[in-house]
């Protein structure tokens, strides 16, 4: 069971910026002039990391360089990064799309790859041929797809428009028949690249068993996918890459806490926002959002129990027991999903008034909150809590984005939606 | 740590590049005859004549050129009706530029296929291949029942019964130059689109200088030479031989058409091997 079934060494890609032209051809040229000379190709030594913000000297890059890991028998690899991390390119190579620059990948087993669903769909044929002409450009046999053809039309639900021509299909209908028949292949090693992301929330989760069968199985997967809630569901094993190398690899649970991590997750400066109201005797200047491990985020599970701390800076003495504050929850529909009024919880800050500087720290042991995003607001007043009393108001201070597991713990990941969760059970 | 693994697949940046993977294409048959069925099917689809078309097509064109070249140019058509002679040619001469443009654009039309799933790529020429056969068949069906017509009305034609086992050779042959070239065209152009323009333009020219309208016949024997190193020549000349008794036909001539067909072809699924692996990145 442990044995390797995929085996990269050494793997690097390299391509080439800008467009292919007269001066490709002077390249071309000169590599080949090198290697009639019998040397090793000029442009292999060239070339920089991949990083898509700063501009680099040579047009040259490695969208990989030095990729090395195994997957064994019945793992299933999630593989994570930003865009342009290379993830794409690396599955790619692995399903014999484009070849490697340098290095070697050994599989043991068939591949097939999921890198798009629906490829090779003519339009103007039915549901009925597509069906065929899909699995076999996948790699099944006519006999193959005829065997589980029934199994596929139940599965994709389109049975009534089976020999009408695909183009006269809903977008919808469309993606079910494709995932349906890219569902039913049944290769050693499947290739999977955010195929998830479509459908409806039924057909979604009818995916989600589908690929969970798949595993089940023992058969391996590498799925590359955005959503860290899938990658925490199926995954028994997580590789990082970024810029093109591979930042981590191993434990999915820390593959995507490191992943959520290297977001932007520095403080927000809030100094410079001019969009405030109040007196100003207080002045908010930062917010940072942690994790339980202590770790800035803007990520963040169903659940999870955080800690968001405001840095302020005071301008002007004020009577502290006058002083109140509030943190609010909106949702993108601007409705207020949760508030922290510092005078319902009888607290009072002790305002340094020497040191001039300070903190609040709210502590929310489980943020109660269904998939979504949802923005911060903070308010703080003396005396009455009226427009007239502001010492500083700021709106959307901060985005955080709460991302889907399984609260209940039923094995079932929930819903997205913008109402908050209560704990609780059926008897 | 353990020892040698038996490994199914070993991806490498270059592999060897002279070897032809027949048995992963026999592995896709089912493919092939799929893509064939999707091309003939998907062609005619809202129309209102379907495959009729097959039929109409080659019957006007001979019509057009009999009007043209015989009835207003007078060109000679080795004193057969000319009708069939130009149908002959033209039949023949159809497949090979079916063939050749269509394979041509191999990599370029399928991008978005190739770029998602790998199959053996050289699946896509050779359906091409196989769906304008049974285009063809169709076509030489009408032109053999205008031939009949033409048979027991005409005394000027004799058919060469004894020739009549080439015919398969002359088609294979006339497929293996179409593919040949396509497969090469298709493999040049992923990089440098020049040669796409070319080939429009570059088939048309080709026609006229493959005797499908001027039967070499009327050269002198300097232009027959220089003609007949066009392979195609040779194989449509004998063609018209077959069925219509005049027109050049030559062992030799034949070889020297098959010989360039296997070295083109040889030389074409080379270079298409060596392109399939990078051409991603390129096209």
């Amino acid at each position: 069971m442990s044995d390797s079934v995929i085996k990269v060494e050494n793997l690097g890609k390299q391509y080439h910026l800008g467009q292919v032209g007269t001066g490709t051809i002077t390249h071309d040229l000169n590599r080949w002039w090198h290697r009639l000379r019998g040397k090793e190709d000029p442009y292999l030594k060239i070339g920089e990391t991949n990083d898509r913000t700063k501009k680099g000297k040579s047009d040259l890059v490695w969208a990989l360089r030095d990729i090395n890991f195994d997957v064994k028998q019945g793992e299933v690899l999630g593989i994570i990064g930003k865009n342009g991390a290379g993830k794409s390119t690396l599955l790619k190579i692995l399903s014999r799309v484009t070849s490697p620059t340098v290095g070697e990948i050994k599989v043991k087993g068939r591949i097939a790859s999921l890198l798009e669903v629906g490829t090779g769909f003519h339009p103007e044929l039915t549901g009925r041929e597509n069906i065929f002409l899909n699995g076999a450009i996948m790699g099944m046999s006519k006999q193959e797809i005829s065997s589980k053809f029934d199994e596929i039309v139940d599965f994709s639900g389109v049975e009534r428009y089976i020999d009408t021509p695909v183009k006269r299909y809903s977008s919808g209908m469309y993606v079910r028949l494709a995932f349906a028949v890219a569902a039913h292949l049944e290769p050693e090693i499947l290739i999977v690249d955010e195929v998830l992301a479509v459908g409806d929330a039924e057909f979604q989760k009818k995916c989600m068993g589908k690929m969970k069968d798949v595993s089940g199985a023992g058969r391996t997967v590498l799925f590359v996918s955005h959503q860290m809630s899938s990658i925490r569901s199926l995954c028994t094993k997580g590789v990082m890459l970024n810029r093109g190398g591979i930042e981590y690899i191993g434990n999915t649970d820390d593959c995507v806490s490191l992943y959520l991590g290297s977001q932007d997750n520095s403080g927000t400066d809030l100094i410079n926002r001019t969009d405030r109201l109040g007196a100003g005797q207080v002045r908010f200047t930062n917010i940072h959002i942690y994790n339980s491990s202590g770790d800035a985020k803007v990520e963040f599970f169903s659940g999870d129990a955080i800690t968001i701390k405001l840095n302020y800076q005071i301008n002007k003495e004020f009577n502290i027991r006058e002083f109140l504050f509030s943190l609010v929850f909106f949702d993108t529909q601007e409705r207020i999903m949760a508030a922290f009024p510092s005078d319902e919880l009888n607290k009072v800050f002790d305002f340094n008034f020497e040191k001039k500087i300070g903190e609040i720290v709210l502590h929310i042991p489980e943020l109660l909150f269904r998939p979504g995003n949802y923005f911060i607001s903070i308010y703080s007043f003396i005396g009455q809590s009226g427009e007239n009393d502001y010492v500083d108001m700021i709106t959307n201070v901060k985005k955080i984005t709460v991302l889907s597991n399984d609260f209940f713990h039923k094995g079932i990941l929930i819903r997205s939606g913008e109402y908050t969760l209560l704990k609780g059970k059926y008897l | 740590m353990k020892q040698e693994q038996q490994w199914d697949l070993i991806i490498r940046p270059k592999n060897n590049w002279h070897k032809l993977d027949l048995q992963s294409i026999w592995h896709y048959r089912d493919l092939l005859m799929l893509l064939v069925k999707r091309d003939f099917i998907s062609v005619y689809k809202q129309t209102i004549l379907g495959p009729l078309w097959f039929f109409i097509q080659p019957v006007l064109t001979s019509l057009t050129f009999t009007f043209i070249f015989s009835g207003i140019a007078h060109i000679s058509t080795d004193g057969n009706p000319a009708m069939l002679f130009y149908m002959a040619g033209i039949t023949l001469w159809t497949y090979f530029s079916d063939c050749l443009t269509k394979t041509s654009s191999t990599f370029i039309a399928n991008a978005a296929v190739f770029g998602k799933v790998y199959f053996p790529r050289l699946i896509v020429p050779l359906s091409v291949l196989i769906s304008n056969l049974i285009k063809f068949s169709i076509q030489v069906l009408i032109f053999l029942i205008i031939w009949i017509y033409y048979l027991t009305v005409s005394s000027t034609i004799t058919a060469q019964w004894h020739y009549m086992w080439l015919i398969p050779a002359l088609i294979l042959m006339m497929a293996g130059l179409g593919f040949g070239f396509g497969v090469m065209i298709s493999s040049l152009t992923t990089k440098y689109r020049d040669l796409t323009f070319l080939v429009g333009f570059g088939v048309q020219l080709l026609m006229y200088g493959s005797s499908v309208v001027l039967p070499i016949s009327t050269m002198s024997p300097k232009t027959q030479i220089i003609m007949l190193l066009n392979p195609l020549t040779s194989i449509i000349e004998a063609f018209k031989f077959l069925f219509l008794g005049s027109g050049f036909f030559n062992f030799i001539w034949l070889g020297y058409s098959f010989v360039f067909m296997l070295i083109l072809m040889t030389v074409s699924v080379l270079i298409f091997n060596k392109v399939e692996k990078s051409f991603m990145d390129t096209v």
